[in-house]
């Protein structure tokens, strides 16, 4: 009884896990590579062949080259920030980690608020009269703004994830390491690159991570912000599933996001390897 | 080093002039986070009028007229009374599922345990959200097409490994010593689990439940894909984004925000013991 418990706690989340997770990832896979139940690359073919995948493609890669660097240095300091404080602490972390429950939706509309016409960058450069009538941001004349703007709104609700995972693991370099390097002599700035950065490789590696797959993901900040005029890749797939009907072009997409998020997992996991050895 | 040879006095400027720098650096963080939230909630209660208008105040006039317009739109409520329940369920799947896992990884030796713990983490390798496109064929075929179960089926594998690894660290804060004390004092296995561990766990489950319930409530591409009839709060608004007004978007996404701000308050104590070890 004693030997087979284990296996039974974990037998309902291993079912779930083969029914709702290697299953249906094995059928995206036949479904990109079928079509009316043959074997092809059309699917591969028709996606690639679209005008509108090259620039899916590179809007999503540049939307994660640009906020994903931005996050990380941004969530660096403000987990530095926090160590050093000792009073409120708690309640700055909390207000730093408010965008962590908010879906990418409503930040997507928060950051409407701002950027619509009748919005209120708008109204404060009307306030401080630098403008006398409301301009248009988020046309399809000015993509460069809209990009901006998902930008802003990809590190004001992400950057908080990245920022709790990155403090956790602060609080697990055990103080002697930063002491010791101080009584050597090493300034604030060297220890934080000599001595945290190093240690805190594990928690970067999933910060990372998680942060990169999310950038790949984008979707409801984009619809939100600028519709279809701004195609991403999850957006192209949503739109092919849904408006154009065509599962299989749909699919070749997913498979598109899935390479792109397993190649960078697999590239941050060896940038940031720690050998056995030198773990805390 | 460089500080012996500066004077007392100007040192002390120097170091004035830091912790001001510093204070300032935490302000602008403070309002790079809480501003944007702000200006949704202003939009929220100011009249649909005060929302189209411009130039934009900024502070609330306190008129519900947005959010009664929100409330009584065609479908509105259904939305919400959709998420809540998807959310619920989502919440009892993940829990129900991911804590025994949790328990058995924390309190058992046996073959496999690594490879399932691996297994667990992999799956976050991968972009979820697109198991969504699979399920829809597997759902029409099963007729959990456009259903609540469906949908939460879909978020409790988003949730689902979260839960494994927060219950597996919880577990593994909690002393065998408790549990074996129980035993030799006549407790069977069941027993101590009900009367010593559950009752010391249990805040860090409800906790990891209240993460459960937020990532299935702010989802947007599963549930947008899943569901026509039986829409939640975030598949709705995104279906109607382009032909819902600016208020409806604003009330719709100031709704979305509320109960995350909440319930992030709720779990804060517990957010970074879940992501630190959430990390390894």
């Amino acid at each position: 009884m004693n030997r087979a418990l284990p296996y039974l706690l974990l037998l309902p989340a291993s079912l779930f896990l083969l029914v709702f997770f290697f299953y249906p990832f094995g059928l995206v896979v036949v479904e990109s590579l079928t079509r009316g139940g043959e074997w092809t690359t059309e699917n591969f073919t028709r996606m690639t062949g679209h005008w509108k995948f090259s620039t899916a493609f590179w809007n999503t890669i540049w939307l994660t080259a640009i906020v994903v660097p931005v996050q990380l240095i941004m969530a660096l300091a403000m987990a530095s920030v926090v160590q050093k404080l000792k009073t409120g602490r708690a309640g700055l972390l909390y207000i730093f980690a408010i965008p962590l429950g908010i879906s990418d939706l409503a930040a997507g509309l928060v950051w409407l608020a701002i950027f619509e016409q009748s919005g209120f960058l708008n109204s404060i450069l009307h306030a401080f009269g630098v403008i006398d009538r409301p301009q248009l941001y988020l046309g399809y004349q000015s993509l460069w703004v809209i990009f901006l703007a998902v930008c802003l709104a990809e590190i004001w609700r992400a950057t908080a994830i990245m920022m709790v995972i990155i403090v956790a693991g602060m609080g697990l370099i055990p103080k002697e390491y930063n002491e010791a390097a101080e009584v050597f002599g090493a300034s604030a700035w060297q220890r934080f690159t000599r001595v945290t950065l190093p240690l805190l490789r594990p928690s970067l590696q999933t910060a990372l991570i998680l942060r990169i797959l999310m950038a790949f993901e984008v979707f409801a900040v984009v619809m939100a912000l600028g519709g279809t005029t701004l195609p991403v890749l999850m957006g192209e797939t949503f739109q092919w599933q849904f408006q154009l009907q065509d599962r299989g072009v749909a699919a070749a997409y997913a498979m598109v996001i899935l390479g792109l998020s397993v190649a960078f997992s697999l590239v941050v996991l060896r940038l940031l390897h720690v050998p056995k050895g030198a773990r805390i | 080093m460089s500080d012996v040879t500066i004077p007392g006095p100007r040192r002390e400027e120097v170091n004035r002039a830091g912790r001001f720098l510093f204070g300032a650096g935490i302000a602008l963080l403070v309002l790079w986070v809480l501003v944007p939230i702000w200006f949704l909630f202003v939009n929220a209660l100011s009249a649909p009028s005060e929302v189209t208008g411009f130039p934009k105040r900024f502070w609330p006039s306190f008129d519900l007229a947005s959010v009664r317009f929100f409330w009584n739109f065609q479908g509105v409520t259904n939305a919400l009374w959709n998420s809540i329940k998807v959310a619920v369920l989502t919440m009892i799947l993940s829990i129900g599922m991911g804590a025994p896992a949790g328990y058995a990884l924390s309190r058992f030796d046996f073959p496999g345990k690594e490879f399932f713990r691996v297994l667990v983490i992999m799956t976050r390798a991968f972009p979820l959200p697109l198991l969504a496109l699979p399920l829809a064929v597997m759902f029409i075929r099963t007729g959990l097409d456009d259903t609540v179960l469906g949908l939460a089926l879909v978020h409790a594998m988003l949730a689902l490994p979260f839960a494994v690894l927060i219950t597996f660290s919880l577990f593994s804060g909690i002393p065998v010593e408790l549990e074996e004390a129980a035993w030799t004092l006549g407790c069977t296995r069941l027993q101590a689990f009900v009367k010593v561990v559950l009752p010391l766990a249990l805040p860090g489950i409800a906790a990891s439940a209240v993460f459960a319930f937020v990532i299935s409530w702010n989802e947007v591409f599963a549930a947008a894909v899943l569901t026509i009839e039986n829409r939640t709060l975030t598949a709705f608004l995104l279906q109607s984004l382009n032909v819902s007004p600016l208020p409806l978007k604003f009330a719709g996404g100031a709704a979305l925000v509320l109960p995350a701000l909440i319930f992030i308050f709720a779990v804060r104590k517990y957010l970074f013991a879940m992501w630190g070890i959430a990390n390894r």
